[in-house]
């Protein structure tokens, strides 16, 4: 397939000013219900149109032929940590901004729990600056709930928010006070932004290092049972009642979770809710399959082979609105270790579209898609997936097409956060944030090679398809794999 | 020497657990520690075997009762030992497992055996060096070496296991030895009941043989063992199917040559009730610290619930050859009594030199040897 750049003339000096026309994509916009091989023009960094044969209206422009290929918003993971401030060895602003564009991610919201916390507007600027140089992804900063995380006093909120916060969040240390919870969810209605609660009740879990069952019963390993985060969840949506604030649950992983997501949707409680790929596609019997690697630590844990159809079948339904990779860099010297001693966490900005592309996106790769394409994941066996052959399961579980795998990479993200510049769509007059992404490239999860300083994947080794080519932000061309990965300005 | 279709040997470079042991394996290092016990007798007790080979005690937990044995083990076989202790090794200047582990093993360790309060540990280090890893006890998980020479004693007392129903009272929640216990009676046939405060049971423990482990569905049916022997050969039980409880209690019941009226593990809260049913009772030693998690309300009512000594033995109608275990140290007069401990039904001192022997046999394959008869042909 023709994937060649041909410059008009001599590009210009300023290049946002830059005009893009790329030609004969699968454009899959579900914001506007595009799904076609359609023509789109970026200019003056914008989407300025969209269409069969769009024609350049003047002007150098550089032409793409994308041939083959899909054309997609850039996708938005709405939970990652960036260790910046204060951890700078297991991540920076700026690696972990070049390890989303690498993975499709235009737009990223990073979580507080830094040294020291974000949870005043000198923080929220320092993250906001520190992106702009770094000039990859689009980075929204998310304030602490409360001060210094201590989950005692409220942060300050109001001045995070003036500064670009879009939401705030304890993530890591969740908040066990009732009242705290209540009043964050009841202050924030003054922004209407949304309250991102890591849902788990503390004492439950203290000491915990894995999901509580026959599997840790084996191991030998403090178990974290799953009602610690069910009970938390149910808790939150009540609060959420009682305020009519607007709650968003991070990386739901129990079944319970659901029911009650479900409950409360039903109630018109104003709540939202992520999962992560990792609670997609693995089990707690990775843990023991793994004999005790720590690459397979995750808080919440991986559950049981049923939490995880469940949290698939809700992602399928919507009651869980969106994927995020809550990627959470570690250094290998503290990864490891002993398994009890280890942290939680495990990277997901560079494998998260390709797993998904792998795993979730099914024999149908939309509406527009020619004829004898094939079906992504097919070929790969079950063993390599990860979980129990039997337990897999996947046939069993619904697939996605690729409207909605945007639909949960993209467009939820944005609407819950409310971002700007019409973000997670390709909407005439949006920031031209778009990604090329190739269906069918075969690639291996190779953590050496990833931009981010974190190498703590539990899915190195396994075989991918489907993966970013290339990613605009605001119009430039920021990232190309062909001319070898990140462009310089 | 003909091999008898035995497993000749054991298949790894390490023992980290009895979960993954095939049953010729177990069987086949239980054979081998026999005669090693004849170290205990023997004007000189050395066997050459090991010259030259060097065995680490690197133990993050202080345990002198299992280091000791694992040194005596060791040098009974001419193998050189080096003991290190958290307070004395590099450990507390934060040197990781890991390093510290490859440095030993620059030092030329041929076998390192790790005791450590992290569960997962030995495997963990398994990974990192090529040198031998023998798990001396790690977290909640399994202290293989203590599970061997339980088998081995109720072997020696009862002459058999597979059919035996065997009780493990007290802390099954945080015991290693009751996991390796409970993978080494079940492999071997016997029935197991973990007795305890619910508060102290496992969750799902009862479904952990059902369900079955990787090895525990690859074992397959090992043939006696080599004939002539005045050993009595204990029938084996393949580890059960994971199909379903009814399969796979027929299955070890029919390679076990008895009609197990159970599923091969149960669970009981009341002593009282079961003890009449046990041919054998390993009692576990409490940990007190556990009382502050509020696991259970008082070492004194612990004691009513769960403490055994001659009178309720007789009181609740003890089986006449009940065999009473205990993997040490004992609380004596909180889970057993100090008289009960010391009676005739009591193995608790057999427990320990079976220990040493078993650790010769377990040092001696991984060694590579041959069987236990080579043993005595190469050394006697
Ligand atoms: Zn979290
Ligand atoms: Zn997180």
């Amino acid at each position: 397939m023709a994937r060649s750049i041909q410059a008009k003339q001599s590009p210009p000096s300023d290049r946002s000013a830059q005009k893009w026309l790329l030609r004969g994509g699968h454009v899959i916009d579900p914001a506007n219900g595009r799904d076609a091989v359609l023509d789109i023009l970026l200019a003056d960094g914008v989407v300025a149109a969209v269409g069969e044969d769009v024609t350049r209206d003047g002007g150098p422009v550089q032409v793409l032929d994308l041939d083959g290929l899909l054309v997609l918003p850039g996708l938005v993971d709405m939970h990652v940590h960036l260790r910046e401030p204060g951890q700078e060895r297991k991540e920076t602003i700026a690696t972990g901004a070049r390890a989303a564009l690498a993975g499709g991610f235009t737009s990223l919201a990073c979580m507080p729990n830094t040294e020291p916390a974000l949870d005043d507007a000198t923080g929220i600027r320092y993250v906001r600056e520190q992106a702009a140089r770094a000039g990859a992804a689009r980075v929204y900063p998310i304030g602490a709930i409360s001060k210094g995380r201590r989950g005692e006093e409220l942060a300050a909120i109001g001045e995070m928010v003036a500064a670009g916060a879009v939401a705030v969040s304890d993530d890591g240390s969740p908040v066990q006070d009732s009242a705290l919870m209540r009043h964050a969810l009841e202050y924030c209605r003054r922004w209407d932004i949304p309250v991102i609660e890591h849902a788990e009740d503390a004492q439950l879990a203290v000491g915990g290092v894995m999901n509580e069952g026959l599997v840790s019963t084996r191991l030998g390993l403090r178990g974290i049972p799953v009602e610690g985060e069910v009970s938390q969840v149910f808790r939150d949506c009540l609060l959420a009642q009682l305020t009519r604030g607007r709650l968003h649950i991070a990386h739901v992983s129990a079944a319970g979770s659901v029911a009650v997501l479900r409950w409360a949707r039903q109630q018109g409680i104003r709540v939202t809710a992520e999962v992560t790929p990792h609670h997609l596609l693995l089990t707690e019997v990775e843990v023991s399959r793994s004999r005790y690697d720590a690459n397979t630590k995750v808080n919440p844990p991986l559950r049981s082979e049923a939490d995880r159809q469940e949290v698939w079948r809700a992602l399928h339904e919507g009651i869980i609105d969106c994927i995020a990779s809550d990627h959470a860099p570690h250094m290998a010297e503290e990864k490891n270790v002993e398994f009890d001693l280890a942290p939680f966490g495990v990277v997901g900005l560079e494998t998260t579209l390709g797993l998904v592309a792998t795993h979730l996106v099914g024999p149908s790769l939309g509406a527009g898609e020619r004829a004898g394409a094939q079906r992504l994941g097919a070929g790969v066996e079950p063993r390599q997936m990860g979980v129990e052959s039997e337990a897999l399961g996947t046939a069993q579980l619904p697939s996605f097409t690729w409207a909605q795998v945007v639909e949960r990479l993209a467009v939820q993200p944005a609407r819950i956060l409310r971002l700007p510049g019409g973000a997670g769509t390709l909407s005439a007059g949006a920031a031209a944030d778009v990604i090329v992404v190739d269906p069918r490239a075969e690639w291996t999860v190779k953590p050496e090679e990833f931009y981010s300083r974190g190498k703590n994947t539990p899915f190195a080794g396994w075989p991918l398809r489907g993966r970013v080519e290339y990613a605009w932000v605001g119009g430039e061309l920021r990232f190309a794999r062909e001319r070898g990965g990140f462009l310089e300005s | 020497m003909n091999e008898g279709g035995r497993t000749p040997a054991l298949r790894g470079k390490d023992l980290l657990e009895l979960e993954s042991l095939e049953p010729g394996e177990i069987q086949l290092i239980l054979e081998t520690a026999r005669p090693m016990l004849s170290v205990f007798s023997r004007p000189v007790k050395k066997y050459p075997t090991l010259r030259g080979r060097i065995m680490v005690n690197l133990f993050y937990e202080p345990s002198t009762r299992t280091r000791t044995s694992f040194e005596l083990a060791a040098k009974s076989l001419s193998a050189d030992v080096v003991n290190i202790a958290t307070t004395t090794s590099s450990v507390t200047k934060g040197e990781s497992l890991a390093d510290t582990a490859r440095t030993l093993e620059a030092l030329g360790a041929d076998w390192i055996v790790l005791r450590h309060s992290a569960s997962g540990t030995p495997a963990f280090l398994a990974r990192q060096v090529r040198a031998g890893v023998i798990n001396a006890g790690d977290g909640s998980h399994e202290h293989p070496t203590q599970g061997l020479l339980d088998l081995f004693t109720i072997l020696r007392r009862k002459g058999r296991i597979a059919g035996l129903r065997v009780g493990l009272v007290g802390d099954i929640l945080h015991s290693r030895v009751a996991r390796s216990d409970l993978w080494g009676l079940t492999k071997m046939g016997a029935e197991v009941v973990l007795i305890g405060p619910p508060t102290l049971i496992p969750v799902e423990v009862e479904n952990l043989v059902q369900t079955g482990s990787p090895a525990a569905t690859a074992a397959s049916p090992v043939p006696p063992s080599a004939t002539g022997s005045a050993w009595p050969s204990p029938p084996l039980a393949p580890a059960p199917p994971p199909a379903s409880a009814s399969a796979s209690m027929s299955a070890a019941a029919a390679a076990a040559g008895v009609s197990l009226p159970h599923p091969p593990v149960t669970v009981s809260y009341d002593l009282e009730s079961v003890l009449p049913t046990l041919d054998v009772v390993q009692v576990l030693r409490l940990q007190l610290e556990r009382q502050k998690r509020g696991l259970f309300p008082s070492a004194q009512e612990y004691s009513e619930l769960y403490r055994l000594d001659s009178e309720r033995l007789q009181r609740w109608g003890a089986k006449p050859d009940l065999l009473v275990m205990h993997p040490g140290p004992a609380n004596l007069g909180l889970e057993i009594s100090e008289e009960l401990a010391n009676s005739p039904r009591s193995a608790i001192r057999e427990q320990v030199q079976n220990g040493v022997a078993v650790r010769m046999a377990v040092l001696y394959l991984l060694a590579g040897g041959r069987p236990a008869q080579d043993t005595e042909t190469q050394t006697g």
